[in-house]
């Protein structure tokens, strides 16, 4: 199979790979890129932990073809505390200790960061709807909508 | 395998048309990536269509609306113009999978991937909506139902694509609405689902009705019998039982893990009816 030359945009570096026509985005991004914050929970789309944000839109990497983010704009949980600064939702998962075995984590966190993007007040049913796309199987949920609740106020205070 | 991403309709046809192997159409993908994951399906050819000019825009026409087979289920639930003509169509739509899938998640898609069960189809059979299919012969357009054949069967010929879903300006005094049944509250498969788009005369009585069920057949079934039980009435008690005693005995279900043929018999006349009463108040219907 012969490679695809990929040129996008990824946490806004400008980023060139070579990928197989039917390599996943995810797959590019740990394996190729060494961004290994997207995590493979079921590769079908159904667990949200390879959650990233393709051109404003929140969806699966798993679901996504490498050369499909040709000239596109790439978000994931790399680019979201700045340096040492940890992002709102970042510091309130860890003071609502909204994890334990942390692989659901950064797909909750870009998909929580998503859902305040499009709605910075939401009531804890939106949350609940906006984070169904992803499961946790340690936290039982409640401490995660806490989290996003706090961040929430936390965001818009500021 | 290779990938490509034409820029125009009659590149990707032509693309289609010669490819001597398998060939896919890739739009969101969240089927494809799926069954190429799974192995059922190697593809010679990818061919991704969502950098041809106005595949991903809704337009509103004269007629009424043209959705571009690469537009997410997401961007038609930001489309104010197509919520208000066609909640029904929307709600369907918006209902297909988690956030992340409805980023990408296309109506074509879900109309092509020809499963019984597919949520925005019933939706759009009802509303009347028409698929523009592009090929090597030209242009064609065909109803909806037309499309899907059997589970994950289409009567699409090689090399053509449908280039977009059409639905009609609604008329005057008229409402769809879509229900499915689902044993959780979210991102499941329907067991049983209902379309109803009704059209009212001045007194409120059907003038006109579309009923289409869902994954209680091979493919979605539009059920005119159920159509002609509220033509020409109020939807009082009696219309409502009618449709329900028809719509139960039209489909043809399959016992399985999520449900069994009685029950979905059941189901599908107590969907038909909360859709057929959700529909009529929309149309203004009391």
């Amino acid at each position: 199979m012969a490679g695809v030359a990929v040129s996008t945009t990824i946490n806004g570096d400008n980023v060139e790979y070579l990928c197989q026509p039917d390599e996943t985005l995810l797959d590019v991004l740990r394996d190729r890129l060494g961004l290994t914050g997207a995590k493979e929970g079921c590769g079908t789309g159904d667990c949200g932990a390879c959650s990233i944000i393709l051109d404003d839109r929140l969806v699966c990497s798993c679901l996504v073809l490498g050369a499909e983010a040709e000239g596109r704009r790439v978000e994931t949980i790399e680019g979201m505390a700045h340096g040492d600064r940890l992002h709102p939702l970042q510091q309130k998962f860890l003071e609502h200790a909204a994890l334990q075995c942390g692989v659901c984590t950064p797909g909750f966190l870009i998909a929580a960061k998503d859902l305040l993007a499009k709605n910075p007040d939401p009531t804890e049913e939106e949350i609940r709807f906006g984070l169904a796309g992803n499961l946790c199987r340690c936290t039982g949920y409640d401490k995660i909508v806490r989290a996003v609740q706090d961040a929430a106020s936390v965001m818009k205070g500021a | 395998m290779r990938y490509i991403r034409p820029h125009s309709m009659e590149d990707a046809v032509g693309q289609l048309a010669g490819s001597p192997g398998t060939a896919a159409i890739l739009a969101g993908g969240s089927d494809l990536l799926v069954r190429m994951k799974g192995g059922f399906i190697e593809p010679d050819l990818i061919v991704d269509i969502k950098s041809i000019d106005g595949l991903g825009e809704i337009r509103e026409t004269a007629d009424g609306f043209s959705i571009g087979a690469a537009v997410s289920c997401a961007l038609m639930g930001e489309s104010a113009a197509l919520k208000r003509e066609w909640p029904g169509v929307v709600e369907a739509a918006k209902l297909i999978g988690s956030k992340q899938v409805q980023g990408r998640c296309t109506i074509v898609g879900n109309l092509c991937n020809a499963s019984p069960a597919a949520d925005s189809v019933p939706a759009l059979v009802a509303a009347g909506a028409r698929a523009l299919i592009i090929g090597p012969g030209g242009r064609r357009t065909v109803a909806v139902e037309a499309v899907p054949t059997g589970p994950g069967k289409t009567s699409l010929a090689k090399g053509e694509i449908i280039e977009a879903i059409l639905l009609d300006r609604r008329a005057p005094r008229s409402g769809d609405a879509y229900l499915r049944f689902i044993p959780r509250t979210e991102m499941d498969i329907a067991v049983v689902s209902a379309g109803v788009k009704l059209t009212l005369d001045e007194q409120g009585v059907v003038k006109s009705a579309r009923v289409a069920l869902g994954a209680v057949a091979p493919t979605v079934l539009l059920v005119e019998e159920a159509a002609e039980a509220l033509i020409g009435r109020k939807l009082d008690e009696a219309a409502l039982e009618r449709l329900a005693k028809v719509c139960s005995g039209t489909c043809r279900p399959i016992d399985d893990k999520r449900g069994t043929v009685e029950f979905r018999r059941k189901v599908a006349g107590v969907l038909a009816g909360r859709a057929a009463t959700t529909a009529y108040a929309r149309a203004g219907g009391k």
